[in-house]
């Protein structure tokens, strides 16, 4: 083994994030490294390359115990690491990229011919005929990626690492990275493969190892694992009997949100749903599918490429969220610190910021109707802040979380988008947030529900429409949400729907 | 994260830790403690004669740094303000004394005069917005611009002369009076209680700090952050040309090369030690007022002393050394 990583454990501040957790590659090999949201990957290769300390495990390399204290040590040692937003320098030249930090010197100068020379060696054991003298930054992700990996083969890395290396890569940049891939595999580099399409894991990767809750849960090869057994042991859990929600039969919704054909960069591609009046309309998918992205080109935060958008049979085309507010949209985001609240604002502030422009009488906010408002919301969601004047952020998750939906709540909307809505909160404000968009809907709200936890959707939903890779490829009613169904429509094959 | 998830019961205690306290209180502290030593060192000083040139001297930097506190709520900065009082103060003498147009009437001079290089001042103010929210350049480079260009502008205009005049309807502003309140101090008094009403209590005044505290929050939540973004330059410009006014009125004469020189950094240094946050999320009109007062007080009181001014200076930067210090510890605590 070129790699060998075993027993990890790894805890911040009391919260354990790896426990026991293993990893090993093969010379020569692509080691696919897959798992949700939080399972740990990250941060065994942040242990791996010495960005972090381990609190027990050990790690071979090359056949040596190493006890790695910086990556720069791990890069001496062999190993590169390629970021999805790569750390290089974009205004100096390809040449100077490559040997940065080493560059070749003659008689204390910097030797600008030999540089050059040797960019254009490591360039073409990749096939790669760049003009080495031009900056970085010209040229597109793609390649700015391959440099990076030329120049971790330029140091002799014996293992590349790659974090979603396709996730800005178009089809044909990405078949180029294969390429690379396999000149590494050829020269006998291992390479550690990051990424949640997969396809791209069944296309390039020899094994994968599957990772969930900080532990290793299962390692295969590549042939030997059905894509259905991959997300079953990435998503967790055996099989149960956990089937749709016994309430109400298979209404029938009439619609009041449609979107169709959606479609913007790399991430949507094409994607058609259908919010009903009344229902709470789940969005299932792997990290990466495109749900989150979906749900902001419906509300405007995003600019579509292509599809349409119609509420209640009417076209409709935002230019900005303030127009889908006032068509009687809310969207609380799936990143409460940055994209909800504002700090430094108090409780009474934050849960009224959307509804400003009706609390206004000639530009001076009602104060009297404001209170009245905040007062309501804090008493009929629970919400629990020493006041009303209260920074926000001296909240719990849970509470900044129902100020968010009250937020919307207040402004009586037709539609609400609510991305992963109990991240990050505790059991009881969990089943309490999910109650009260029960209960929303049943009074005629349409809800649209991003969430990565299976029950949650099961548990929830009237109807979940499935994505992979930026398309949606199902469409499970009441009766069918099952994880059995949810799973097998996740892992759908992209070729098989085209 | 989730161990502070449990759901504890709230009941803080409301008592501020002692260097919140500071931070809060600080400024307002200083400033009696100001007054107070004066009292008693100072000889005259509680005469209506120091309040009223304490006051006179202060009103320019205190309208400026107003619309630089709205300014700096945002996340933003204004570094043009100073070039944009040279050129409304060196417009306002072109127009009063027909050297644009011949004027029919005095008072319609006088009248055009008040207005134009203030209205002047605005559009320049929305040119910064311009920059900031169309083409995305940061607040300090894109008001750098005018900060440049402006004085150069306001040259241009007068051919590099001095523009000496009497006029009294027009220097009204500065040396007049209303019910016994130097007219410059009036006015400042309106502007600072216009912007804390806004920031208080107006839709404007949340959108401000909501775009300040966290823009794409705020955009989610459907504020213009653009609309706001713009209008607090033409703001803090409309501003600057009301103080480039006051300053060549009280002084008779309009210098291109003088007028505002100098008075970014002024402002800045109000709005820093009047507590409001520079990243943004904070409005404390009331609390730059009072930093200016503290500036000016600290100033007058070492000058009338016998400090010479070159010292004065290193006291002023001592001062706001040690209120961005106190406001960096309130962070942390």
């Amino acid at each position: 083994m070129l790699l060998s990583m075993r027993g990890i454990d790894k805890s911040f501040s009391g919260v354990g994030v790896l426990s026991a957790a293993s990893l090993e590659v093969a010379q020569g090999e692509a080691m696919a490294l897959v798992g949700q949201n939080g399972a740990g990957k990250s941060t065994m290769i942040k242990i791996l390359t010495g960005a972090y300390s381990r609190d027990a495990g050990e790690i071979d390399f090359r056949g040596e115990p190493v006890d790695f204290r910086s990556t720069a040590e791990s890069q001496a040692a062999g190993i590169a690491t390629i970021y999805q937003e790569i750390n290089l320098a974009p205004n100096r030249s390809v040449a100077e990229n490559i040997s940065l930090g080493r560059e070749p010197r003659k008689f204390g100068l910097l030797d600008r011919a030999t540089m050059r020379a040797d960019a254009r060696a490591v360039l073409r054991r990749f096939n790669l005929e760049l003009d080495v003298e031009r900056p970085l930054g010209e040229f597109g992700a793609a390649t700015r990626q391959l440099v990076a990996i030329a120049r971790g083969v330029s140091q002799n890395a014996r293992l590349v690492i790659m974090d979603e290396p396709t996730s800005s890569l178009d089809e044909r940049e990405v078949a180029v990275l294969f390429d690379t891939i396999r000149t590494l595999k050829r020269d006998g580099v291992a390479t550690i493969f990051i990424s949640h399409r997969l396809g791209e894991l069944y296309a390039i990767c020899d094994r994968v190892t599957i990772m969930r809750d900080g532990r290793t849960v299962a390692v295969s090869a590549m042939q030997d694992i059905s894509r259905i057994e991959l997300v079953r042991a990435m998503l967790g859990r055996e099989l149960t009997a956990f089937t749709a929600r016994a309430h109400g039969e298979a209404r029938v919704h009439e619609p009041l949100v449609e979107a169709k054909n959606l479609a913007a960069g790399l991430r949507v591609r094409n994607v058609s749903l259908t919010i009903g009046k009344g229902e709470i309309a789940g969005l299932a998918g792997l990290l990466g599918s495109g749900r989150t992205e979906t749900a902001r080109l419906i509300y405007a935060a995003d600019r579509c490429d292509a599809g349409s958008v119609s509420v209640e049979g009417r076209a409709v085309a935002y230019a900005e969220p303030a127009d889908a507010i006032r068509d009687g949209m809310g969207f609380v985001s799936e990143d409460r610190k940055v994209e909800g609240i504002v700090p430094e604002m108090s409780v009474r502030e934050n849960m009224t910021l959307a509804i400003l422009p009706r609390l206004q009488r000639s530009g001076v906010v009602d104060k009297q109707q404001q209170g009245q408002i905040v007062d309501r919301y804090v008493r009929a969601l629970g919400i629990k802040c020493a006041s009303a004047e209260q920074p926000i952020r001296e909240l719990s998750g849970g509470n900044q979380q129902k100020v968010l939906l009250a937020r919307w709540l207040c402004m009586n909307p037709r539609l609400l988008i609510v991305d992963e809505p109990t991240r990050g909160i505790d059991v009881g404000a969990k089943a309490e947030i999910l109650k009260l968009l029960r209960s929303l809907a049943d009074d005629g709200l349409g809800v649209l529900m991003i969430s990565s936890e299976l029950e949650e959707l099961i548990a929830a939903a009237d109807n979940v429409t499935v994505l992979s890779d930026g398309c949606s490829v199902a469409l499970l009613r009441a009766g069918e949400i099952t994880e059995e169904r949810l799973m097998t429509a996740m892992a759908h094959q992209q070729e098989a729907a085209a | 994260m989730s161990t502070a998830e449990t759901s504890t019961p709230a009941p803080r205690a409301p008592r501020l830790g002692s260097v919140r306290w500071i931070s809060r209180y600080g400024t307002l502290v200083a400033f009696l403690a100001l007054i107070a030593f004066n009292v008693f060192v100072t000889p005259n000083f509680l005469s209506w004669q120091t309040l009223s040139l304490n006051l006179t001297q202060v009103a320019a930097i205190v309208i400026v740094a107003t619309g630089m506190t709205l300014v700096i709520a945002t996340g933003g900065i204004d570094l043009s303000v100073g070039s944009l009082m040279a050129i409304a103060g060196a417009l306002a003498p072109m127009i009063f004394l027909g050297s644009i147009l011949p004027m029919p009437s005095p008072a319609l001079g006088v009248a055009l005069a008040l207005v134009a290089p203030v209205v002047a001042a605005a559009a320049l103010g929305w040119f910064n917005g311009m920059l900031i929210t169309r083409y995305r350049i940061q607040p300090i480079v894109a008001t750098l611009v005018l900060f440049i260009a402006g004085r150069g502008i306001a040259q241009v205009l007068t051919n590099g002369n001095l523009q000496v005049f009497r006029n009294e309807a027009f220097q009204f502003i500065a040396l007049g009076r209303i019910f016994g309140i130097p007219t410059q101090v009036a006015i400042m008094a309106l502007v600072v209680g216009l912007a804390a009403f806004v920031i208080r209590r107006t839709g404007l005044g949340r959108q401000i700090i909501a775009v300040g505290g966290n823009e794409q929050a705020a955009r989610l939540a459907g504020i213009p952050s653009v609309r706001v973004k713009r209008l607090v330059y033409v703001i803090s410009g409309a501003l600057a040309g009301v103080a480039g006014l006051i300053v060549v009125a009280r002084n008779s004469a309009s210098d291109a090369n003088l007028v505002g020189l100098g008075m970014e950094l002024d402002a800045i240094a109000a709005v820093a030690v009047g507590g409001t946050l520079l990243t943004g999320g904070r409005a404390n009109v009331l609390g730059t007022l009072l930093g200016a007062l503290v500036i000016q007080l600290v100033r007058y009181t070492l000058l009338a002393n016998g400090v010479p001014d070159a010292a004065a200076l290193v006291v002023k930067a001592a001062l706001i050394i040690a209120a961005v210090y106190i406001q960096q510890q309130a962070e942390r605590a």
